[in-house]
């Protein structure tokens, strides 16, 4: 695997649309032509070498290329867009949709994130060592089809509206969650090892939430119906099973609706 | 004094039943001349290629407030799907099944279109879609009200007041820059008020106690007694359902006795359309079936009908009609938003995503369905092209729809891709049709046809000395066609010239101007009819929440007109 090393040396005014700074775009490429291509200061195109010293090619594929960013790219948005392999690892802060898409490949944010990280996501892994922002792992507006697969961990707490529309994957956050979690979700896993504030899984058809800590407002729509010993990302614990959103429409598998689980761990 | 000659092109003009004489096309001053009066034009040289009139769609959706609605409920319809800005193009371009009016006209034009009829205006909001249509760059616009839940509409035509509502609808088709009468689920969108719907053409209107076929035969009735350009204009009741083909027959045998009176060259006194969503049969989603012989027999047979097809394009799209009812139906099969309003007196109309799958055996049947009703038509200048956009695809699928016409191998194609592939030759005859359409017979149904049945064949749809010079070239040989389906897709869908107005505007695909573009509607005189002045005035007061004299269009509102007039008082 080959490196290519990003240092942020003349930060932008504005923030920067990133979404070239993927393994799949710098793969088969010299330093020199990385540094040529276009990123966006607000609706003016520039090239990446404006704003980065560009070190190490790429490899030949995106597989073969690990991107490293160092300086503060707080206000760097869209790294990773839309990559299908490779690796990036972030040594700082990053700023919105970093992963957003993502089909494949790992990226690693030693920082914290905004909102709107790994939304639409397919594949892939998301690594956050800090906090991250709202609309983690949702779907894009308007979308109903929402995270894929792939698998967010975010060390810190995430804001709100997070796995909006989930089909699948796994998100898990190590912190607290803010309000709307799984919100008409129709999949997918997402696990708070802290607390979460409320309307969990608010019109959840399918799919799994598990919560460690506390639900501050929990929903009328979900129903208690026992309570189950399971392993939950290498914890083992007691957990109070609920069913719902039992207000929703469900779909029906062999004579019987399926519902939307909730675990809140006992 | 701009002069042009197009040179040595293959020419299909149906109107003067040209097909394909290679013949030069002169133009001065924006219209059509014989080429031997021009001077020093500037040349075209066509040869090997097709020469048409400029395309004309008679039933699009593309401006007004519930396309809009469209465009603002579905942002992901934008998402990594927009071409951003051509550098030859003076406007940002943006979505793919409601596009922006930019990227409407832009593509449009790039199709060699150059009038588009927007197929439903809710009175109340003609302001909006005048907006929309000054926005929608290159192409001219007509777009129809619509009347078949009209209260005033419903009231005269219960007590049989033919010259009332023909008053009414002069004075609405003025108030509203109108272009002609189009009618939506007659009766069954003011039902969806109570929640309820009019499922066939027998079943009464609450409160008004109309029915459908009373609505109908009634407004065209009217159509007649006016002499209006285009005939009635109708998407009859229950739309989309399994065996709805006995509703569209009985919708069809309104027009049964009628014939058209107009000064346009029109035919027809009824015209249905996206007739593919009005010919299925069987009683469940389980044994659904086409009956496009059936319905396309009756069409054959009665020389005062037009039909358009809708054809399915299998495509992720926007259902947008002022057919509520049906869009509420819509969205409790496939659980997607819904969005749904009523405009007071007059209108409803509803917004729902569909995806069109070639997974699934409804859609791919429905995909067969309109492609057998154009190749089981018998007069290509009463079966037009459309898709319903964006109904049943978007418009810019055009070109595919006509590979497909053109192209037994093109359906081939595409069927080998259905995963009940099976169930759908065996539930509909496509798989049995070898026939494949000429270009002459594309010219009739996506030009020179729809002209006609619009009543706008003097100006649109023909190259004929003193029409308007709009002439599409598309880079098909008809000595040498392509074997290849897709070429003849390709060709379609970037013409390798277009003038409009007699200027250059495409070149080999791309926008290379952006000539004035007109709203056309139809003014119509009609003499002081007191009554319906005072009902206009009581309605305003009693129900209306707008005062009258803020409902008809403003002036500035309107851009660019052109108006076709009619005058019943001679």
């Amino acid at each position: 695997m080959k490196t290519v090393t990003l240092t942020l040396t003349n930060p932008p005014e504005l923030m920067l649309e990133g979404q070239n700074i993927t393994p799949d775009n710098f793969a088969g490429k010299k330093a020199a032509e990385i540094a040529t291509l276009d990123v966006w200061e607000g609706k003016q195109k520039s090239p990446l070498g404006k704003y980065f010293t560009v070190e190490g090619d790429g490899g030949a594929t995106a597989e073969e290329t690990k991107i490293v960013l160092r300086g503060d790219c707080t206000r760097v948005k869209r790294i990773g867009q839309q990559m299908t392999a490779g690796e990036i690892v972030i040594e700082g802060n990053a700023d919105m949709y970093i992963g957003g898409w993502m089909k494949g490949g790992k990226i690693h944010v030693k920082g914290n994130v905004d909102s709107f990280c790994g939304i639409g996501m397919e594949g892939g892994e998301l690594v956050v060592d800090g906090d991250a922002g709202h609309h983690l792992g949702s779907s894009p507006r308007g979308e109903w089809r929402g995270m894929q697969g792939g698998v967010i961990r975010v060390a810190g707490n995430a804001g709100n509206d997070t796995a909006t529309f989930i089909n699948g994957g796994t998100i898990v956050i190590g912190g607290d969650a803010d309000i709307h979690i799984s919100t008409h979700g129709e999949g997918g896993t997402v696990i708070v090892k802290g607390n979460a504030k409320g309307r969990v899984g608010g019109q959840m058809v399918k799919g799994d939430i598990y919560v460690f800590g506390e639900i501050e407002n929990p929903l009328p729509g979900f129903q208690m119906v026992g309570e189950v010993e399971q392993e939950v990302d290498g914890e083992k614990g007691r957990f109070a099973h609920y069913i719902g959103d039992l207000g929703e429409r469900h779909p029906v598998s062999k004579g019987k609706p399926v519902y939307a689980n909730l675990y809140t761990r006992i | 004094m701009s002069e042009l000659l197009i040179k040595n092109g293959f020419v299909f003009d149906p109107l003067r039943g040209i097909k394909g004489d290679r013949m030069d096309i002169g133009v001065k001053d924006g219209k059509i001349v014989e080429p031997g009066t021009l001077s020093s034009p500037k040349t075209i040289d066509a040869a090997g290629m097709t020469v048409m009139a400029g395309g004309v769609d008679v039933h699009s959706h593309v401006v007004g407030p519930k396309v809009n609605v469209g465009r603002l409920f579905r942002p992901e319809d934008k998402l990594f799907k927009s071409p951003h800005k051509s550098p030859t193009c003076s406007r940002m371009e943006m979505g793919c099944s409601v596009p922006s009016t930019f990227k409407t006209g832009y593509d449009y034009a790039r199709m060699g279109y150059v009038f588009v009829n927007e197929a439903a205006m809710p009175p109340l909001h003609s302001p909006h879609v005048h907006e929309e249509i000054r926005d929608t760059p290159i192409i001219d616009n007509a777009a129809m009200p619509v009347f078949g839940n009209n209260w005033f509409t419903l009231e005269y035509l219960k007590n049989n007041e033919i010259e009332n509502n023909a008053a009414y609808t002069a004075w609405l088709l003025r108030a509203t820059r109108g272009f002609g009468i189009k009618v939506v689920n007659p009766g069954g969108s003011e039902a969806w008020g109570w929640g309820l719907n009019c499922v066939n053409i027998h079943d009464p209107v609450p409160y008004f106690d109309i029915t459908p076929a009373e609505i109908v035969k009634g407004l065209i009735e009217t159509n007649e007694y006016l002499g209006l350009p285009h005939s009635v204009h109708l998407h009859c009741n229950n739309l989309g359902n399994p065996g709805n083909y006995t509703d569209t027959l009985e919708s069809l045998k309104l027009a049964e006795g009628y014939t058209p009176k107009n000064e346009f060259g029109r035919e027809q006194v009824l015209h249905l359309t996206h007739l593919q969503f009005h010919s299925y049969g069987g009683d469940s989603w389980g044994n659904f079936e086409s009956r496009a012989k059936d319905v396309m027999d009756y069409v054959n047979a009665h020389d005062n009908l037009t039909v358009d097809m809708g054809q399915v394009t299998l495509d992720e799209t926007t259902t947008m009609t002022a057919d509520g009812p049906f869009e509420h139906h819509l969205c409790s099969l496939n659980h997607l938003k819904w969005a749904n309003t009523d405009v007071e007196l007059e209108t409803a109309a509803g917004v729902v995503p569909y995806i069109y799958s070639p997974n699934v055996k409804v859609c791919t049947i429905q995909w067969a369905v309109g492609l057998e009703l154009a190749l089981y038509s018998k007069d290509m200048m009463r079966t037009f092209i459309t898709t319903d956009h964006p109904n049943a695809g978007p418009f810019t699928r055009y070109p595919q729809v006509i590979a497909w016409l053109m192209s037994r191998a093109a359906r081939d194609e595409t069927m080998k891709t259905f995963k009940w592939l099976e169930r759908t030759i065996d539930a509909t005859s496509i798989d049995g049709i070898d026939r494949e359409l000429t270009l002459y017979e594309i010219a009739q149904m996506t030009r020179a046809g729809p002209a006609k049945a619009l009543g706008v064949c003097n100006t649109y749809g023909g190259l004929a000395p003193g029409m308007d010079a709009d002439i599409a070239v598309y880079a098909l040989n008809p000595e040498n066609m392509p074997s290849n389906p897709a070429e003849i897709e390709k060709a379609f869908a970037r013409c390798a010239w277009l003038v409009k107005d007699g200027i250059v505007t495409v070149r080999d695909g791309e926008i290379v101007a952006e000539p004035a573009k007109r709203t056309v509607w139809v003014d119509v005189k009609v003499p002081e009819n007191a009554q319906v002045q005072r009902d206009i005035y009581e309605h305003f007061l009693r129900h209306y929440s707008v005062k009258l004299d803020n409902y008809s269009l403003f002036e500035e509102h309107l851009h660019n007109p052109r108006v076709i007039e009619v005058d019943t008082t001679e």
